[in-house]
């Protein structure tokens, strides 16, 4: 076995650019699939406060379906099942397209909304039952109310659980490997093999992934620090 | 479609359920569940002993604790595997199968995560628990044996129970270093038939879903139950506890 040396991989020109480009796949999963889930997450929401039982059910449905399959099977559907699925030619046009990185999001993204969209529904319900009446007898209007006073509230209590399901929404994008999209778990396997330094790519690897989580995580601490309210004593 | 299904079904159920098990290593539904179980019940001592340890004002104690849970919390599952299966044969000096590299894996990570449940279990405990317990004479150790824990584990047991439904989620993970479980034999399944990836990967979802749902319900209705007995509403034997009935 070779000596350790990390410097092998970093400086390397071909294995710090597979790094790079690796870390930027990973990010960019991460980001489309957190934009697409949260916005999911909010219509859902606002779907299940409709007054139909039916839709009600749906979501319900919806939910129950992507907490109780594992990721990696919905991530499989979506690659070699449903694109399967969709005609010849648009096929062919996600082959020439990375379709697979298309799919990871798509996969994620859904998977994480039925995450987001209880969490939100929790801290929705834990808001004091009077508020919107007192905002409304303020004379804001539905809308206004939920804006202004409902959502920001139903936000804040939603929050811790909101950042730890974005951490383990950032950590799943190591599964789309599994489908074959070149992301950073998927790069350090490559430069694993063609370097034989399995412990220093390895650890390069933790080392990122660790220090994003953390900053995630500090990132939701402050943002979760007591409100302060300006003009309140 | 459906029709599809079904038959697909029918001509391998075996497969699906056991693998190639007698002719090659067991797998399908039944390895899932045995390496779930397994990574579970070996986890919970870790888990046990991991909570102990952040809760403890030794810093000795404390920071290791700490650090291990925040860098599973971190890593993503799939690099912990990838590091175990690395590192566990180097440390043996001889090979593993995959089916023990995920048992490792499993046991560690679903330690950290068991760890912060137990943590919680035990600190959401009223404060009075332990000074009584002391005050009767325990020490601090018998104090969190006899009379912290079991209550702390109790009342947790439904987090456990949704635990363990992550942790049948989290095996399809060994499909990656080729495990064989449920997973790997849809995706060998897929590879023999070639022409049917949706159907088959459909049954795949369902399978977990009817498994996990099942667990699920299960969990909450035993959080409903529990949360009953705290406020005294519920008994062995369905009466209330007496100085409710006499309140009421």
């Amino acid at each position: 076995m070779k000596g350790f040396d990390l410097l092998a991989i970093l400086t390397h020109p071909q294995f710090s650019q597979m790094l790079v480009s690796g870390l930027k796949m990973t990010l960019i999963i991460a980001f489309c699939s957190w934009t697409l889930a949260m916005s999911l997450g909010f219509v859902l929401l606002i779907i299940r406060m409709l007054p139909f039982k039916v839709t009600d059910q749906l979501v319900a449905g919806y939910v129950s379906y992507h907490r109780n399959v594992p990721t990696l099977v919905q991530l499989m559907l979506w690659y070699f099942g449903i694109a399967n699925l969709l005609p010849g030619s648009l096929q062919e046009w996600l082959g020439d397209h990375q379709g697979e990185t298309l799919f990871a999001i798509i996969g994620l993204g859904l998977c994480q909304a039925a995450y987001f969209s209880e969490d939100l529904r929790s801290g929705f319900r834990a808001i004091a039952p009077g508020q919107e009446e007192a905002a409304r007898a303020l004379g804001h209007s539905y809308l206004g109310a939920m804006m202004y006073v409902l959502m920001p509230q139903a936000v804040r209590n939603a929050l811790p659980a909101l950042i730890n399901h974005t951490v383990s929404l950032f950590k799943n994008s190591s599964l789309a490997m599994a489908i074959g999209v070149a992301e950073l778990t998927h790069a350090i396997k490559e430069i694993e093999n063609l370097s034989f330094r399995v412990f220093e790519a390895y650890l390069i690897a933790t080392v990122i992934y660790l220090s994003c989580s953390l900053l995630l995580m500090a990132i939701g601490a402050w943002l979760s620090r007591p409100p302060r309210i300006e003009g309140a004593a | 479609m459906l029709a599809n299904m079904i038959s697909i079904i029918e001509d391998n159920w075996l497969l699906l359920l056991i693998g190639q098990y007698p002719n090659g290593p067991l797998g399908g539904i039944a390895a899932t569940l045995i390496l779930s179980v397994l990574g579970i019940v070996l986890a919970f001592p870790l888990s046990v002993l991991i909570a102990l340890a952040r809760l403890s004002s030794w810093k000795l104690f404390n920071w290791p604790a700490t650090a291990l849970v925040y860098t599973v919390r971190g890593v993503p599952l799939l690099m912990l595997i990838l590091w175990v299966y690395f590192l566990v044969p180097l440390l043996i000096g001889d090979s593993v199968p995959g089916f023990v590299t995920m048992i490792c894996t499993l046991v560690i990570y679903e330690g950290a995560f068991l760890s912060e449940i137990v943590r919680a279990g035990i600190i959401a405990l009223p404060k009075g628990q332990m000074d009584a317990a002391r005050a009767l004479g325990h020490s601090h150790f018998a104090a969190m044996r006899y009379i912290i824990l079991p209550q702390a584990l109790y009342n947790m047991m439904p987090s456990i129970l949704s635990q363990f439904v992550s942790t049948i989620k989290e095996t399809t993970l060994g499909y990656v270093i080729n495990v064989p479980e449920l997973t790997f034999a849809a995706s060998q399944l897929n590879n023999r038939l070639l022409t049917k990836p949706f159907e088959i990967f459909a049954i795949l979802a369902i399978v977990y879903f009817i498994v996990c749902w099942s667990l699920s319900e299960l969990s909450e209705w035993l959080e409903q139950r529990i949360a009953r007995q705290r406020r005294g509403l519920d008994t062995e034997d369905g009466s209330m506890t007496p100085h409710l009935k006499e309140a009421a």
